[in-house]
C-alpha cells in the first residue's frame, strides 16, 4: 500500500521526452506533485502541455523519461490500468455519450472500479450531488451546455475514485460566474484528499487555486514556483502572459 | 447619374428583427432584435445556454428561424442556403474549431477559400499567413495533430479565406494563452480597421467590450441588455453576472 497521510510525492516525472515526426513536443520535462497539492501547468498553445498529460496518463508512450505515481513506475501502463491505480484525466473537448443520461455517463466512470450496476449508479449520484448536478441526473448529456458538459467531464473522472486528477482546461469557455463555481468545486475536491494537476489558461483561476505552477514552453519547463512568482517571471511574461495580462494580474484586476 | 439606392440607404450590414428559433418544442430565441452596422464590432454576451450559438447558426442558415427576418446587406436571407450566405460574405467561424482533422493545414485553409477565385485565394492566403505565421510553418501537418490553440487559429484562418464582409466569431479566444488572447483581440481590431464587420461571441467580457462598439446581452431566449460598450462596462448587473465583481 502506498503511504498515506504524509506529504509524499504523488506524481514524479523526470526527463520526459516525446517527438512527433520532426517536432519535439516535450523535451526533458520534469515535475513533481505532493499529495493534496493543486498544481497548475501553464504555457503557450502548442507548448506540449496536453502531450505531457497524455504521457503521464498512459495515452501516449514517452520516448524517454520516467513517470512515477505513488512511488510506482507507471510508464507504459495503459490508461485504464493507470486509472485503476487512481490516476484520472479529463479532456479539453468534453465528449459525453450524448444519448445517455447524465447519471449513466457518470456511472461509466464508476464502472472502472465497481462491477455492480447499482453500486456504480449510487456512486454516480453521489458525485453528481457533490458537483451540484443532482437535478440534472436524468437529462440527456447531449442537452447540457458547455459549462454542464465540462462539469460532467469532471464528474466522470471523479467517479473513478482517483487519488490524482489531471484536468485539461476544465474552465475554457466558461464565464466568470461559472468559473467561480468550478473553482469552488475543485477546492472541495482537494479537501477530500485528491491531488489535482490542471492545465489552464484562465489565470484568475490559476492564481487563486494553485499552490504551485509549472510553465512549459516549446516542450521545456521554463519556470516553476508559486503563482505570484510565475506571474512576475520575465520569461513567462514574454512567452506566455504578454505584458498586458501580466500588468492586469499585478494590479489584481480580475481577468487576465 | 445612377443612384445606388441599396448601398446608400442601408446602414445596417446585418439587421435581425423579431427572430424566433429553436429545436423541436424548445424555444431558444424568442423575438431577438439585433443589428451590426457596417464597419462595427458588435459583442454578443450571455451565459452558456443563453442561445448565442443558436443565434449564430440561424444567421448562417444552418437553422431555419420560425419567425422573424434577417437582412444582410439589405437582402432578406431567411430561407436561403448556407452556401448562398457564405457567398454573400457572411462567414461564421463556429465554436469548437471544427477543422478537418485528416486534412493538412494548407488543405483546411483551401477549403475555406474554394468558393473564391484563384487570385482571391492567393491574396487571402497571404493575409492569413501574415496574421498566423504559425500556420505557415505547419502547412503540411495534419489539422488534427495541431495543438488546441493552433486549431483555433486554423479555424479563424479558414474563415478569413472565405473573404468575409461580416465575420461571426464564436468564442475565438477559447483555449488560447493570455498572450494569444491579447493578440487575438488586437487582430480582431486590425481586421475591423481594414473594413471588416465583426459579430463577436465571447466569454472574455472585459476585452470584448474594450474593442466592441456595441454589445448585446442574451439571456433566457431574448436580449435583456444592449448598448454602447462603454455604457455596458459600467452596468452593475452586467458586472455582477459576467465579470464576477
Amino acid at each position: 500500500m502506498p503511504p498515506t497521510g504524509r506529504a509524499t510525492d504523488v506524481l514524479e516525472v523526470t526527463g520526459l521526452c516525446k517527438t512527433f515526426g520532426g517536432l519535439r513536443a516535450v523535451a526533458d520535462a520534469t515535475l513533481s506533485v505532493a499529495a493534496g497539492e493543486i498544481v497548475s501547468l501553464i504555457g503557450p498553445n502548442g507548448a506540449g502541455k496536453t502531450t505531457l498529460f497524455a504521457m503521464v496518463s498512459g495515452f501516449l508512450k514517452p520516448d524517454a523519461g520516467t513517470v512515477q505515481f505513488q512511488r510506482r513506475d507507471i510508464k507504459g501502463l495503459r490508461p485504464h490500468a493507470a486509472c485503476r491505480l487512481g490516476l484520472a484525466r479529463t479532456f479539453q473537448v468534453a465528449r459525453p455519450f450524448p444519448n445517455l443520461s447524465v447519471h449513466h455517463n457518470i456511472a461509466i466512470g464508476a464502472h472502472t472500479r465497481y462491477r455492480r450496476r447499482n453500486q456504480a449508479l449510487a456512486i454516480a449520484a453521489e458525485v453528481a450531488e457533490r458537483l451540484g448536478m443532482a437535478s440534472r441526473l436524468d437529462d440527456h448529456a447531449g442537452s447540457l451546455t458547455v459549462a454542464g458538459r465540462k462539469r460532467l467531464e469532471l464528474a466522470r473522472a471523479l467517479a473513478t475514485r482517483p487519488r490524482l486528477l489531471l484536468l485539461d482546461e476544465v474552465m475554457a469557455g466558461l464565464n466568470a460566474t461559472e468559473i467561480d463555481d468550478i473553482v469552488a468545486a475543485l477546492r472541495g475536491i482537494r479537501a477530500t484528499g485528491i491531488t489535482i494537476v490542471l492545465i489552464e489558461h484562465v489565470m484568475r483561476a490559476v492564481k487563486s487555486l494553485s499552490d504551485r505552477a509549472y510553465v512549459l514552453n516549446h516542450g521545456r519547463m521554463i519556470a516553476t514556483g508559486t503563482p505570484a512568482e510565475i506571474t512576475r517571471n520575465p520569461d513567462v511574461i514574454e512567452a506566455y502572459l504578454g505584458h498586458g495580462a501580466a500588468a492586469r494580474l499585478a494590479d489584481g484586476q480580475i481577468d487576465a | 447619374m445612377v443612384r445606388r439606392h441599396a448601398s446608400l440607404t442601408v446602414k445596417s450590414m446585418l439587421e435581425v428583427t423579431g427572430l424566433h428559433a429553436g429545436y423541436d418544442s424548445l424555444d431558444v430565441l424568442h423575438g431577438v432584435d439585433l443589428a451590426v452596422d457596417e464597419g462595427q464590432v458588435v459583442a454578443l454576451l450571455g451565459s452558456n445556454g443563453a442561445g448565442k450559438s443558436t443565434l449564430n447558426n440561424t444567421l448562417s442558415g444552418i437553422i431555419r428561424p420560425r419567425l422573424g427576418s434577417i437582412r444582410f446587406s439589405g437582402k432578406d436571407i431567411v430561407g436561403t442556403s448556407p452556401e448562398y450566405i457564405v457567398a454573400s460574405g457572411l462567414i461564421h467561424v463556429p465554436e469548437g474549431r471544427r477543422i478537418f482533422p485528416n486534412m493538412s493545414v494548407l488543405e483546411n485553409l483551401e477549403m475555406g477559400g474554394y468558393r473564391r477565385g484563384r487570385k482571391c485565394r492567393a491574396r487571402n492566403m497571404a493575409r492569413v499567413t501574415e496574421v498566423f505565421p504559425r500556420l505557415a510553418e505547419r502547412f503540411s501537418q495534419l489539422g488534427g495533430t495541431l495543438s488546441g490553440g493552433e486549431q483555433q487559429m486554423l479555424a479563424i484562418g479558414r474563415g478569413m479565406m472565405s473573404e468575409p464582409r461580416l465575420l461571426i466569431l464564436d468564442e475565438p479566444s477559447l483555449g488560447l494563452s493570455p498572450l494569444l488572447v491579447e493578440e487575438m483581440f488586437t487582430l480582431i481590431g486590425q481586421l475591423n480597421e481594414q473594413g471588416l464587420s465583426v459579430l463577436l461571441v465571447e466569454q472574455n467580457v472585459f476585452q470584448s467590450l474594450a474593442i466592441a462598439d456595441r454589445a448585446y446581452v442574451l439571456e433566457n431566449v431574448s436580449v435583456t441588455l444592449q448598448g454602447a460598450s462603454a455604457d455596458l462596462l459600467d452596468d452593475a448587473q452586467l458586472r455582477r453576472s459576467y465579470l464576477g465583481m
